[in-house]
């Protein structure tokens, strides 16, 4: 027969709402960083769910390989494919949004009186006579004695996944890399004579140079080539004008 | 307090992540509601193993995290190479077969 003691129900009413609205949270942010960041709480919520609930080995595993190894490889590729304008939350799909939440709502409330009107015809026995020998003993006994062949099993897939990845992020040019020698030619022989000196620095002259901020073309417009795309599509931009000079003083004061 | 309790957490956290796979465009965040579901699932094999009292659950859950981890690795493979050729990670932009 088990029984819950208090600390474990304290922990589990100020954990469970927080990880339910980390979750809610990453349906709503709209930075894919920040939904990152969400599922990683919740990941460390549950894995002091699985500590809690006797499960120390699968407690570790979660933290080591999800919060460490899986969110590390999200964050990575969030890094690679940088930011885009799949990141806004506008729905493509007119009447998507209902749909899904109605749906969610009805899934959501058949589970959860599911769960309220079922019943084991038992008790719950906790995992004290499972655990005598310790958690990390008795799930390696399961692991090598009854579960050893789809232990097997999963190691083949371990491998083949890491090949599949492999394949997958290999990339063959279709064309070779074009040399220094026909890229400067491609300049030269292409677009407007203007391009070939390469594209122009950020910053405005004489008052800001920071890389957020666009120079000012001779007619006193942005360059918005003198950006990086990523600023601009990230909205890190910031606007020229400021820094822009009313009037050029001309006097010159001597100093003596 | 009982243990089913962990169990309707489970359950709402699965629908979250349901969710959160119809309605994002981001390939990445679609991506990591699969993974949210996936460890909602873990929670409930964990759950149940305690009320059992029996190991069997914890050793189906770490099987669960195992090939949670090579369909993260595989998944991102597909999402880093669909970006490579369309400059985007968008799930409404990849869809060639329609056209």
């Amino acid at each position: 027969m088990l029984e819950i003691q208090t600390p474990e129900a304290v922990m589990f009413w100020v954990l469970a709402p927080l990880s339910v609205i980390a979750a809610l949270g990453m349906l709503l942010v709209k930075k894919a960083v920040h939904s990152a960041l969400l599922l990683a709480w919740i990941m460390v919520t549950l894995a002091i769910f699985y500590i809690a609930q006797d499960a120390v080995f699968l407690g570790i595993v979660q933290i080591v390989v999800y919060t460490g190894a899986v969110m590390m490889l999200f964050l990575f590729i969030l890094m690679l494919v940088g930011v885009d304008a799949s990141d806004s939350l506008t729905e493509t799909i007119s009447g998507l949004r209902p749909i899904a939440i109605t749906a969610a709502i009805g899934f959501g409330g058949i589970f959860v009186s599911l769960i309220g009107r079922a019943t084991l015809g038992h008790s719950a026995y906790g995992l004290k006579a499972a655990n005598a020998n310790g958690n990390v003993e008795g799930l390696a006994y399961k692991l090598f004695s009854d579960y050893v062949f789809p232990f097997e099993v999963i190691s083949a897939l371990l491998i083949t996944a890491a090949l599949g990845a492999m394949v997958l992020a290999h990339h063959q040019r279709s064309v070779a890399r074009p040399t220094q020698r026909e890229q400067s030619i491609a300049r030269f022989r292409t677009g407007t004579i203007g391009a070939a000196a390469g594209l122009p620095s950020p910053g405005v002259f004489a008052r800001h140079n920071a890389v957020d901020v666009p120079a000012l073309l001779p007619d006193g417009t942005p360059a918005p080539t003198s950006i990086s795309a990523t600023l601009k599509a990230r909205g890190d931009m910031l606007e020229s004008k400021s820094f822009e000079l009313g009037e050029v003083d001309n006097t010159v004061t001597e100093e003596k | 307090m009982n243990p089913y309790n962990y169990l309707y957490v489970a359950a709402l956290l699965f629908t979250i992540g349901a969710v959160g796979v119809v309605v994002r465009r981001n390939a990445i965040v679609v991506f990591m509601c699969v993974e949210l579901m996936l460890n909602a699932a873990n929670l409930t094999l964990v759950t149940f193993a305690r009320i059992n009292g029996t190991l069997e659950g914890q050793v189906v859950a770490f099987f669960t995290m195992v090939v949670a981890a090579c369909e993260v690795v595989v998944g991102l493979a597909i999402i880093v190479a669909i970006y490579r050729s369309r400059r985007s990670a968008s799930v409404d932009d990849a869809s060639l077969l329609k056209r």
